[in-house]
């Protein structure tokens, strides 16, 4: 009985010792990956500031009245007139 | 330790015997065991207040000190138009706020601080001054985010930055009437900016944070609240046709000198919104103190009478009474025609007019003598029906319905001034409303902004007699026609109505002219319609089919191209040469009359 006792008692002890060393390394562990999300999150930010700067830009670029002015004079581009277009019939 | 040595000491005393002064151990015993009870008993007593009776309010004050709610901005949904090309974005900007206390208490940074913000010390003292009782205070908003980047890192205790989104407008004053604007907060103001507001604005979250006492977050807690981001909306604008229909409106109204205008281009099939500009315009990225009257989108909120644009539901009342045909005459000799006290004028003595022929001459009295042989209820129900005097239900926010006079008030000379169009009230989304009805076989849909959002159409007239229209609306743009040739689109067909009307101002007209052009092409299988209202054009030419028509062909064309609608007119296509005649009217045919009303 009593040998019985102490091997229960032994098991808890090491137990408890178990459970606490998981304890701080969950902890740690909780520590690393909040580290990582925050970082995360800031990383998606920068890159939607980026992504959304880009978008304007690419807007600005795409500016119907600057690809007219380009396309008319740097480019000499014209509308094509109707003697020189073909009429391609179903 | 208490109880244990008793024993021990109960024999102590047998040993002792003999020493002169006997120990009450047994007293001491209960004394020591008094002390140890009632400071244990008052440990838990103390404890039981702290953990159980007070829980709450030392919890809370342990929060307090380093547990934090953070909100989780989100940013608003961007604005595209029908191919993808963004119309509004928010980007992110920082604002620099401040705690006027803590602050306060280092007066020695404050210029380093002012000259870091752009501003006076002495105002930046006052602005400080004036919240010394609170923890926050904007010092500066929106800024570029690594200008704050900089600011905070002075390194002056109480100054922070806060994210926060800013809008930005690529297409500038090209689209600002129609998306319109979002204040400081970023929440819309007007347009659909305004009208999607719930859409787009998402809900910031917020959690619990601990927080170090430097302000670093250490730990994120729980999530008190999801962040919804705000949702994106594609809408039916093409910006392409829309940059057309801004570029040629207002270099017409420059060139005219006209005081403002709109046009407006719908889908005939879908009832979506192609373009709709306006002039003036404003700078939505830079609105600050701007003009009121440069910030209504005047083709929604704003009405004008239709004039002879009108005279095409006039005929679709006569031919639906039965009592007249396509072949049917009116007489509209000598050119004027008297109707109780009010006499209505033609330009020209037109004679002898088919329906057809009132249509492209645009004859008043031709229009008002139908409109006599009509009850003025069909009249009524014929203009009620193409969804005048109703709100279209765009969505838009201050949409007028604009004025469709009760019938009960109609005497013979308003049902003879509506038949060509005075003494209602329309606005340019509804005029082109009621054309692509028209242009639908008879069939009416409500216009909207969104892509594919397509409302339920609805029959309001027999087909045949929509059909019918449409083609006596092709002569116009035809020799003869009063649109013609400044209507005309190369290669297409084309059916429209010019409108010229006197302004209207504090009860009286003035002599100042609203000139309209309404259209559609290609009039065969018709794909767009376009309204083109110019206000005040000063010169000689005033006409609908001189100010306006222009602009209508200009725009037409290039969506045509721009949308790959085939050709339907293609004789003159084979036949090579320009498609667009380029004889001047003659003046015979600029006959849209301006009439004035009792």
């Amino acid at each position: 009985m009593k040998r019985i006792g102490a091997f229960v008692v032994l098991l808890l002890l090491i137990a408890v010792c178990a459970s606490a060393i998981g304890v701080v390394y969950a902890r740690q562990q909780s520590r690393l990956l909040f580290g990582e999300l925050v970082r995360l999150n800031n990383e998606r930010d920068d890159l939607n500031v980026e992504f959304g700067r880009l978008e304007l830009e690419q807007a600005t670029w795409a500016e119907p009245n600057r690809i007219e002015q380009v396309a008319r004079g740097q480019l000499g581009m014209i509308n094509p007139p109707p003697a020189a277009t073909v009429l391609i019939k179903q | 330790m208490s109880l244990r040595p008793q024993p021990k000491k109960k024999n102590a005393p047998v040993q002792l015997r003999a020493k002169p002064r006997p120990v009450n151990t047994r007293a001491r015993l209960y004394v020591v065991l008094m002390v140890l009870v009632l400071g244990s008993t008052a440990l838990i007593v103390r404890a039981v207040d702290l953990q159980v009776v007070r829980k709450d309010f030392y919890q809370e004050q342990g929060d307090a000190r380093f547990l934090r709610e953070m909100p989780i901005p989100v940013s608003r949904g961007t604005i595209y138009d029908r191919n993808g090309e963004p119309l509004a974005v928010s980007t992110p900007v920082a604002s620099i706020w401040a705690n006027p206390q803590e602050l306060l208490e280092q007066s020695d940074k404050l210029p380093q601080l002012a000259n870091a913000l752009g501003i006076e010390v002495d105002a930046l003292q006052t602005k400080l001054q004036q919240h010394s009782e609170k923890e926050f205070v904007y010092l500066k908003r929106q800024l570029n985010p690594d200008d704050a980047d900089a600011i905070v890192k002075l390194g002056i205790a109480g100054v922070n930055a806060q994210r926060e989104y800013k809008r930005y407008y690529p297409s500038g004053e090209v689209l600002a009437h129609v998306i319109g604007v979002t204040n400081v907060d970023d929440r819309g103001q007007e347009g659909l900016e305004l009208a999607f507001d719930d859409w787009l604005a998402g809900t910031p979250g917020a959690e619990h944070v601990i927080r170090d006492n430097k302000g670093h977050t250490v730990e994120d807690v729980e999530l008190l609240r999801e962040p919804k981001p705000g949702r994106d909306l594609t809408l039916s604008i093409d910006r392409r046709i829309q940059y057309m229909a801004y570029r040629e409106l207002k270099s017409a109204i420059i060139d005219h000198h006209a005081m403002s205008g709109s046009m407006v281009v719908l889908d005939v099939q879908t009832g979506e919104i192609l373009a709709m500009v306006n002039q003036p315009s404003f700078n939505p990225n830079a609105h600050g103190n701007m003009d009121i009257s440069f910030r209504r989108n005047r083709a929604i909120t704003d009405v004008v009478e239709p004039g002879s644009t009108a005279k095409a539901f006039t005929m679709a009342a006569a031919l639906e009474s039965g009592k007249w045909t396509l072949a049917s005459h009116v007489d509209t000799n000598p050119g004027w025609y008297k109707i109780a006290t009010w006499t209505i004028h033609d330009v020209h003595n037109h004679g002898l007019l088919d329906l057809t022929g009132v249509i492209t001459k645009s004859s008043n009295i031709g229009a008002a003598k139908i409109a006599e042989t009509l009850s003025r209820d069909s009249l009524y129900d014929m203009f009620h029906r193409f969804g005048f005097g109703e709100s279209t239900g765009s969505g838009f926010p201050g949409e007028s319905p604009g004025l469709l006079p009760v019938v009960t008030a109609w005497g013979p000379v308003e049902k003879a001034t509506i038949s060509y169009g005075y003494g209602l009230n329309v606005t340019p989304l509804q005029l082109a409303q009621a054309y692509a009805a028209l242009a639908h076989d008879g069939r009416i849909r409500a216009p909207t902004f969104v892509k594919g959002a397509r409302n339920p159409d609805n029959a309001i007239i027999d087909p045949e007699i929509a059909h019918a229209v449409v083609k006596m609306l092709e002569t116009v743009v035809q020799p003869g026609g009063t649109a013609y040739p400044m209507a005309v689109v190369s290669n297409y067909l084309v059916g429209g109505k010019t409108g010229t009307a006197r302004m209207a101002h504090a009860g009286s007209y003035q002599n100042k002219y609203v000139s309209t052009f309404v259209g559609f092409v290609p009039a065969s299988a018709p794909r767009f319609v376009g309204v083109v209202v110019i206000h005040d054009a000063q010169g000689l030419r005033y006409y609908g089919g001189d100010v306006s028509a222009p602009v209508f062909a200009k725009v037409m064309d290039g969506a045509l191209r721009i949308m790959d609608v085939p050709p339907d007119n293609v004789q003159r296509w084979y036949a090579g040469g320009p498609a667009t005649p380029v004889a001047p009217p003659s003046a015979a045919v600029g006959d849209d009359t301006a009439e004035e009303v009792p």
